[in-house]
């Protein structure tokens, strides 16, 4: 039925100039550990723990809000095998977040690992180990829990000061004011306006306002969320752990069990998919109980159920956006406001919902006029936290709505009224230097933008007429094009930092340690290029280690589309620094001036071209032979961005929709992005097929849903599919030209931005279609069949 | 109980509870590339081969594979290693958790259907689900290989 086959795009993908300006990095370099990885060979934490670890088991909360009675471990204690039977008294009275966010966390401290009360159907209740995991499954089963049912608060729309109160307990408090309010519901609140929204958008003689309503949305990583815990030698506590951020999960971990840091080690070996889902610690302080109680290695990971019921979701939003406008298309006024459901604790409630704005409203830098604001409220649904679009996803569906709606009133061409109003290069916005993550922004000028040749591109690609976005193709089957434009941005500007140390080997090769984390997206490789760019070697003269709160440098992890921005330019930095000390010691040796020294690559010489010294020959001699010379020679560096550099994307789609049955089908997916330089282009372009996908599902079907009475309806992969690769027709990606000064080998980043247009773009599509604005995702096909039925009604 | 099977050519004698699936005995038995996705027969993660044909070893009684032959991807790791140097050349390896099953149903494609056209490689493929990639790069992966080894 579907073509894969079309279109054939009008021209071939043109290499990148920056292919040809550098050796290793902008080229399609292979992961190393690909052939391990098809294999089988043991690399994910599961695979990877100690034969003898006790199974930890947790006991989950039936219902969505009660409290605590009692707990009678004495069953679960009597049955042979049992370890131990941990509860909420076993644990420090500690308010905590489960969010790897900066320090202070901008997330209220709003949660104990466990607790007197449990706040969702999955909330954890007590800690259940044994000696395997079935006698850990019946223990669990057997523990007795007495609750006082209260009634929960499901819908966010009436969480805002409902007389149910979901944290009423004494103690938590938030880290700094982000208007957290817990006795009205509220995990936090902002509002920001730059003029004045409503006197514009009164004298604006065309103004449009459209709500849309964005689902939770589960992360559904492969691997399941997994740790295992032991006490190494020195009585220190080691945890092994599927984690996107070591380093906060230590300091977390300290803070909950209010244990000195330099107790504790985090080590992150392969991951099976992050997307923010491992952004949090989800496992890790259940085995650690285990373990500082038993004295025993422990190991859990989570059932696909529990992942779904219990780890965390996309934040559900409904957000509202007016504009304003001259009848030429010029924008005078934007007013975004959000609704934010952050479940049952407020991970990630602020930034989430602060991004939805700050990402995506500096993509129209000509309104004169731009407000923001609204409320992040709690639910007795699961929590929602980070996940791959962080809250500019939810924005960009309301505002590209919004700017759709805005061409159809004025009878103008989507991509013109966008290319009127949007971002250039050299241009900035004050929403920048306005909102930040949680905190106030940093200023930023635009140095590399190429939004306009990724919209030409792509025009060309989907064959954009703006006359015939519409043909029926056979009886009741409609083929529509749409398109949307997005942004995201690259770290967060003055609180990430990653760190890299580098050190010279015997044998001419280079040690890389990295703080940085590979979810899978190549980053190990990607950092290893940078490294061998700058040190004129090849690749397989960087060996990569990372993610080892022990024995690599700091980095906050990844996530924020920070990797290759962040921890890549400090990579670069210590490149560089080892370089000059390099030289400085061959100069030393040779006894000439570092200035006579040219290094190329492999190979040390003089300028005056009398005497030379191999890499190779040199590492013997200053480890082994140049007596009290002798020294390891390495750097480390780090980086904090001043500034976070968006990548930019344009992407069309082209839908086609059954007016019989209602099912929307993606024929085609066209995105151009401007990520700067692609350091690895491949990977680049797979991370935003990846990024797509997960939005095309987001737009289509993927949905969180529960019963009346809170129960998750939604909790295996039979109810709540992912695509699988007959569901979507063909994905387009391509990569412009663009250099951004400010990264490493002009490098952005490209692990997020994927995500953000299909949502928008598919309801664009639709609306070309059918002339109906859907906003309330997903677009199943029985609302898009209820939506025709009662626009023909009308 | 304990029982016995036949996994990669090798016979095993392992501990194993009534009703207990494939997948979690094979694991106990060290045999990790044997992946665990979703547990309910959804994601093809766990995919090994009894008596040549792909199963999703998560549903599937591990005392039924008694007396059969298994094979997980180790056990075909000539073949794996050549397609798997076109996956990477895509840059289609990302977490690579759905690799093992995706590879080894990518594997007994190959023998059972001829010369396949891209809508059949998807659909012989639509139980082995990927997060990660987008699913373009796995597939360029596969054309080129099987173009490859025709050839
Ligand atoms: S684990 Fe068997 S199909 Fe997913
Ligand atoms: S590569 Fe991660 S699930 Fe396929």
């Amino acid at each position: 039925m579907r073509n894969y086959h079309s279109p054939t795009p009008p021209t071939a993908d043109a290499p990148l100039e920056a292919t040809e300006k550098f050796k290793v990095v902008a080229h399609d370099v292979s992961k190393v550990d690909g052939e391990g990885l098809v294999l089988g060979r043991p690399a994910y934490t599961d695979d990877l723990a100690p034969e003898n670890a006790l199974y930890v088991k947790l006991v989950r909360s039936p219902h969505a809000f009660a409290r605590i009675l009692s707990i009678d471990p004495s069953a679960a204690l009597a049955l042979p095998g049992v370890a131990c039977v941990l509860t909420w008294k076993d644990c420090p009275r500690v308010p905590i977040t489960r969010a790897g966010q900066g320090n202070p966390e901008p997330s209220p401290h709003d949660r104990f690992i466990l607790d007197e009360y449990v706040r969702y159907v999955g909330d954890e209740v007590a800690v259940v180990a044994a000696e395997s995991e079935a006698i850990a499954e019946k223990a669990a089963s057997l523990v007795k829990v007495d609750y006082e049912v209260l009634n929960p608060v499901l819908d966010f729309e009436e969480a805002l000061d409902n007389p149910v109160v979901i944290h009423p307990e004494p103690g938590i408090h938030e880290m700094f004011p982000i208007g957290f309010e817990p006795k009205r519901n509220i995990a936090a609140a902002y509002h920001m306006e730059i003029g004045d929204v409503e006197q514009e958008l009164a004298a604006s003689p065309v103004r449009v306002e459209t709500t849309v309503h964005t689902q939770a949305q589960q992360h559904v990583a492969l691997e399941a969320h997994a740790a295992f815990s032991y006490i190494d030698l020195q009585g220190r506590l080691v945890i092994v752990t599927s984690t996107q951020n070591p380093w906060h999960t230590r300091r977390l971990l300290g803070l909950a069990f209010q244990m000195p840091l330099r107790k504790i080690r985090v080590v992150k070996p392969r991951i099976g998919g992050g997307f923010g889902g491992k952004q949090h610690i989800h496992v890790e302080p259940y085995v650690a109980m285990v373990t500082m109680r038993t004295g025993k290695p422990a190991r859990l990971a989570l059932t696909r159920r529990e992942v779904f019921e219990a780890t965390f979701t996309r934040h559900e939003m409904r957000v509202k956006v007016r504009l304003g406008a001259n009848p030429d298309g010029m924008l005078r006024a934007i007013d975004m406001q959000v609704l934010s459901n952050t479940g049952a604790y407020g991970e990630h409630a602020l930034t989430t919902f602060m991004v939805a704005g700050s990402k995506t409203l500096p993509l129209y830098n000509k309104a004169v006029a731009v407000r923001f604001g609204g409320h992040v409220v709690y639910t007795n649904k699961v929590s929602a936290g980070a996940y791959r679009g962080y809250g500019a996803i939810q924005g960009l569906t309301g505002l590209e709505a919004a700017m759709d709606e805005l061409a159809h009133k004025l009878a103008m061409d989507p991509v013109e009224l966008r290319r009127k109003n949007m971002l250039h290069e050299g241009e900035t916005s004050e929403v920048f230097r306005i909102m930040g993550e949680g905190t106030e922004g940093v200023a930023m000028n635009i140095e590399s933008c190429k939004l306009e040749e990724c919209i030409a591109r792509g025009k060309e690609l989907i064959r954009w007429d703006p006359d015939h976005l519409v043909r029926e193709v056979a009886p009741g089957i409609l083929r529509a094009k749409g398109m949307a434009i997005a942004m995201q941005g690259s770290g967060i500007p003055l609180i990430d930092m990653g760190s890299a140390r580098i050190e010279f080997q015997d044998g001419g090769f280079f040690k890389l340690h990295v703080g940085a984390t590979d979810l899978g997206t190549g980053s190990d490789t990607i950092l290893a290029q940078i490294a061998a760019e700058e040190l004129g070697v090849d690749m397989d003269d960087i060996v990569v280690h990372s993610s080892d709160t022990d024995h690599t440098p700091f980095d906050v992890g990844a996530y924020a589309s920070s990797t290759t921005y962040v921890s890549g330019s400090a990579v670069l930095k210590a490149a560089r620094s080892l370089k000059a000390k390099l030289i400085e010691a061959v100069a030393e040796k040779l006894g000439v001036a570092p200035e006579d020294i040219v290094y190329k690559g492999k190979i040390f010489m003089t300028t005056d071209g009398t005497k030379e010294l191999s890499l190779d020959d040199f590492s013997y001699d200053t480890l082994y032979h140049d007596g009290e010379k002798m020294k390891t020679i390495e750097a480390t560096e780090s980086f904090t961005g001043d500034k976070s550099p968006p990548p930019y994307l344009a992407a069309f789609v082209e839908i086609e929709l059954d007016t019989e049955t209602g099912k929307v089908d993606v024929i085609d997916y066209v995105v151009v992005a401007d990520v700067g330089t692609p350091i690895n282009p491949k990977l680049a372009k797979i991370q935003i097929e990846g990024g797509v996908l997960q939005g095309i599902g987001m737009a289509l079907y993927e949905d969180v849903r529960y019963s009346d009475a809170g129960h998750m309806l939604s909790h295996t992969m039979m109810t709540y599919p992912i695509p699988s690769r007959e569901d979507v027709g063909r994905i387009t990606v391509e990569i412009v030209d663009s250099y951004e000064p400010s990264g490493p080998f002009g490098a952005k980043s490209a692990g997020e931005i994927g995500i953000d247009t299909p949502p928008p773009a598919i309801a664009n599509a639709i609306r070309n279609a059918v002339g109906i604005r859907l906003t309330e995702y997903p677009f199943t096909p029985e609302r898009v069949l209820m939506a025709l039925k009662a626009a023909k009604a009308k | 109980m304990t029982i016995r099977l036949n996994v990669n050519g090798k016979q095993n004698t392992i501990d194993c509870q009534a009703g207990e699936m494939l997948t979690e005995v094979l694991r106990r038995a060290g045999y990790l590339e044997v992946k665990k996705g979703c547990d309910t027969g959804n994601c093809g993660a766990c995919t090994v081969l009894v008596d040549g044909k792909p199963v999703l070893s998560c549903s599937y009684l591990a005392a039924r594979a008694e007396g059969r032959e298994i094979t997980t991807i180790q056990g075909l790791a000539e073949e794996a290693r050549a397609f798997a140097r076109f996956l990477t050349a895509e840059g289609a390896d990302q977490c690579g958790f759905c690799a093992p099953g995706f590879a080894l149903t990518v594997l007994s494609m190959k023998k059972e259907l001829h010369n396949p056209d891209e809508a059949e490689i998807r659909h012989y493929l639509a139980g082995n689900l990927c997060r990660c990639s987008g699913y373009e790069g796995q597939i360029r992966a596969i054309k080129k290989y099987l173009e490859a080894e025709h050839a």
